[in-house]
């Protein structure tokens, strides 16, 4: 038999209202992020690196570019015979509305019931980190938990959506556990990834359902905290939450710091995304660039200073670039001045446009927009 | 017994490219890097998908490890077929003997079996030292047209470097009348580009007679080509007007390489309805830092630049460190530059770390005598001491380099 005992559910679409201008036309998990990647990379290259080669996604609604990026599941070698990618979108038998974690887990109950794995692993797609899962399971079994949450310690996320924040014994119980709580200084913040026991997962669902329950972290969590055996284990390598516009451009520009590029494209453990075969980034004659991530396929002629460039951006002569996030394929022409704009997919921007935000507030430019 | 195919190709890929020393020490040409993120074979691979040819067989002999490895199972390139794709044949023993391949038509002989699977009209054979973009489809066509044997591409040459190539003598209509192998004093600046379109009933007869020939050196320039012309076939030029060149010297690899930079060379690899496919390194964006200096060249994804990039190609995962400075070069996947290093006109090979304040090459105007000015080449996971010189069109190989070090 093999050694695979964990199934991987991934929830596309939470807190997609979080970041409205991104995820007007595509879920949370398809959000471009870092020069070639979109957010779902993340968790799923952290699942098959961590040997979870069976990940079901679970899709709401704008799923349209999701599917596109994933295809088969190839690019992250999850196209198989015996396990691999399946997409799990809405399927409505139980007359409710796919609204929560726990709609969207009661919705998929036959994909987990046929799961053959003993643990399942829970994730939603709107945080960045590079984890080893497999140390999380090692945790999980060691203590004979029921249900393990991740959590990491510092400052809680200023935009997170109702974080949870837990108090643990030595061993790492769960002692208790507050949503949203009004508190100074560090604490133990959830990163909304969990594992779970199959069967006691299956429990919770069906009791949930049986007593028109839905939220996860209430009724799931907070009311099984004493009824199952609830630990928590420490994430502390880099983790950030997109909790808003603000966060995603920061969590863009903090790929700048050499300590954050290592942890998050450690080459033991890369982060897998879609081929697009681009050729090499080309610079020109007069490029000049500062502390930028560059992709392939861009072809720089102006000047660049703290960008990310995404793939098949090109840059016009003579245009400046300061504190961007230019996403894949937008056109900037000549002669033109952008400072702190996140620029969405396929834009152009004619020659001579000026377009300033500042630190605290970037401007972003939708999809496909002509400025 | 397989769906039939219009078209086969045969991709000639086992030679040792001797001419490219330490380069092809551990890898066949095909599989040299070329242009940031390629290697050799990624052109006529993709040419043929672009082309719409989705059965290809590739003839491996000379150190096929690196090379098997790429092909895979032809996925990159969407040669994944289910009745077709990308087929690697190296050299076989069967019940009688085992031969290697003595030359391309031999080659191509010891696998008619494999052709004849898919039951095809035309064989288009094709070479993995060349870079270039074209549509072989059109190619087929013309053969089509006019009803030949054999159809070869033909690209015009300046006339001074005529005498370096085959050159083809046609007709007003397109049809040769005679070959020059390399003439002293040619007749036309029409070049062979090593590629043919054969009608496969024809090839097959032509190849069995070779095969019996003791006389013969089972090559398609040498004896296949001159025995159907004088047989009287039809053979057709086609002309090829674009980028083509041979990358099987040093000199011409750098020059290739460095066309890539050039504003006004017709090569354009983001071409998005002629994509050139690749196996691409799963790495993340490239990061140019604060203080580095990047201008005219190509630098790929997995890249950290601290330091001084001038009119280079840089592949996958190379780091080059504050105060080193790199111009006119090529720097293969994985190479290191340390701080304080100078590599001018150099290729440095996979791996290769140029230590602190090591000077690699020369640039031709510093240099005297420039009969003895040349390319200087590092080989593959050479580690080159800190404030080593290497001089111009030397050429360090890793297995010496690295034992006198220690």
């Amino acid at each position: 038999m093999r050694a695979n005992s964990v199934v991987g559910i991934l929830f596309s679409n939470v807190h997609d209202e979080k970041l409205p201008e991104l995820t007007q036309k595509r879920t949370m998990a398809s959000v471009p992020f870092g020069g070639r990647y979109r957010l779902i990379d993340f968790p799923l290259s952290n699942m098959v690196n961590s040997g979870i080669y069976s990940v079901g996604v679970v899709t709401k609604s704008n799923f349209q570019s999701l599917m596109d990026h994933l295809g088969s599941g190839k690019s992250w070698d999850l196209s198989r015979k015996r396990e691999g990618l399946s997409l799990l979108p809405p399927f409505n038998d139980n007359g409710r509305e796919n609204n929560s974690r726990v709609d969207a887990l009661a919705s998929i109950r036959n994909f987990l019931t046929s799961a053959k794995e003993k643990y399942v692993l829970l994730s939603d797609c709107d945080i960045v980190c590079n984890i080893d899962y497999k140390k999380v399971l090692d945790f999980h079994i060691k203590n004979k938990a029921d249900i393990t949450a991740i959590y990491s310690y510092g400052q809680v996320p200023k935009d997170m959506n109702e974080p949870t924040v837990y108090s643990l014994e030595l061993d790492g119980q769960v002692r208790d556990l507050l949503i949203n709580p009004k508190i100074e200084g560090p604490a133990n913040y959830g990163l909304n990834m969990y594992i779970f026991d199959r069967r006691v997962l299956l429990q919770i669902i069906d009791d949930c359902a049986s007593r028109n329950l839905s939220n996860f972290k209430r009724d799931v969590l907070q009311r099984n905290m004493f009824n199952y055996r609830f630990f928590a284990y420490q994430f502390d390598g880099y983790s950030k939450v997109i909790g808003s516009m603000r966060d995603y451009y920061d969590a863009n520009m903090e790929l700048m710091q050499c300590d954050v590029r290592q942890q998050l494209f450690n080459p033991k453990r890369p982060i897998y995304t879609k081929v697009r075969d681009d050729m090499p980034a080309h610079y020109g004659m007069n490029s000049c660039l500062n502390n930028s991530m560059v992709a392939d396929g861009s072809i720089i002629e102006g000047e660049v200073d703290d960008c990310v460039l995404f793939r098949g951006v090109h840059v016009g002569k003579g245009s400046k670039l300061d504190h961007c996030v230019i996403m894949q394929d937008v056109v900037i022409g000549e002669n033109c001045n952008l400072s702190h704009v996140v620029i969405d997919k396929d834009c152009t921007i004619k020659d001579g446009t000026s377009i300033n935000g500042t630190d605290s507030y970037p401007v972003s430019i939708s999809k496909g927009s002509v400025v | 017994m397989l769906p039939k195919q219009e078209v086969v190709a045969m991709l000639l890929a086992g030679g040792q490219g001797s001419r490219l020393g330490v380069l092809t020490k551990n890898l066949a040409k095909p599989a040299v890097p070329y242009g940031g993120k390629y290697r050799i074979i990624d052109f006529p691979l993709s040419n043929c998908i672009n082309s719409g040819i989705e059965t290809v067989g590739v003839l491996t002999q000379y150190q096929p490890l690196i090379l098997n490895e790429y092909i895979g199972n032809g996925q990159p390139w969407d040669l994944d077929r289910m009745n077709a794709g990308v087929t690697v044949l190296p050299p076989y023993q069967n019940s009688k003997k085992f031969d290697w391949y003595k030359g391309t038509a031999n080659a191509i002989y010891q696998n008619i079996a494999f052709v004849d699977r898919y039951d095809p009209d035309y064989v288009v054979i094709l070479s993995g030292d060349h870079i270039y973009k074209m549509d072989y489809s059109e190619m087929v066509a013309y053969h089509k047209e006019n009803n030949a044997a054999c159809t070869i591409a033909e690209i015009e040459v300046p006339m001074e470097e005529a005498s370096r190539f085959g050159i083809l003598n046609t007709n007003p209509d397109g049809s040769i009348y005679e070959f020059d192998e390399k003439p002293k004093v040619p007749k036309s600046n029409k070049a062979s580009m090593g590629i043919y379109v054969f009608t496969w009933e024809k090839l097959r007869k032509y190849l069995i007679e070779d095969e019996a020939d003791p006389n013969s050196s089972n090559d398609f320039g040498h004896d296949i080509l001159p025995k159907m012309l004088n047989a009287g076939e039809r053979m057709m030029a086609f002309e090829f007007n674009g980028y083509w060149k041979d990358v099987g010297t040093i000199d011409s690899l750098w020059e290739s390489n460095m066309d890539l930079l050039n504003p006004k060379v017709e090569m354009k690899l983001n071409d998005k309805e002629w994509r050139i496919y690749s196996r691409n390194p799963i790495r993340p964006p490239h990061f140019i830092a604060e203080k580095a200096s990047v201008q005219a060249a190509l630098i790929t994804e997995g890249c950290s630049i601290y330091g001084t990039v001038d009119s280079s190609v840089i592949f996958s995962n190379v780091v080059i460190e504050a105060g080193a400075t790199v111009s006119d070069s090529i720097i293969m996947p994985g190479a290191i530059v340390k701080s304080g290093a100078t590599v001018q006109y150099a290729i440095v090979g996979e791996d290769a770390v140029i230590g602190e304040g090591a000077v690699i090459g020369k640039r031709p105007e510093d240099v005297d005598d420039l009969e003895n000015w040349g390319i200087a080449v590092v080989g593959e996971d050479c580690i080159i001491k800190p404030g080593k010189v290497i001089a111009p069109k030397e050429m360090i190989d890793a297995e010496q380099n690295n034992k006198e070090a220690e």
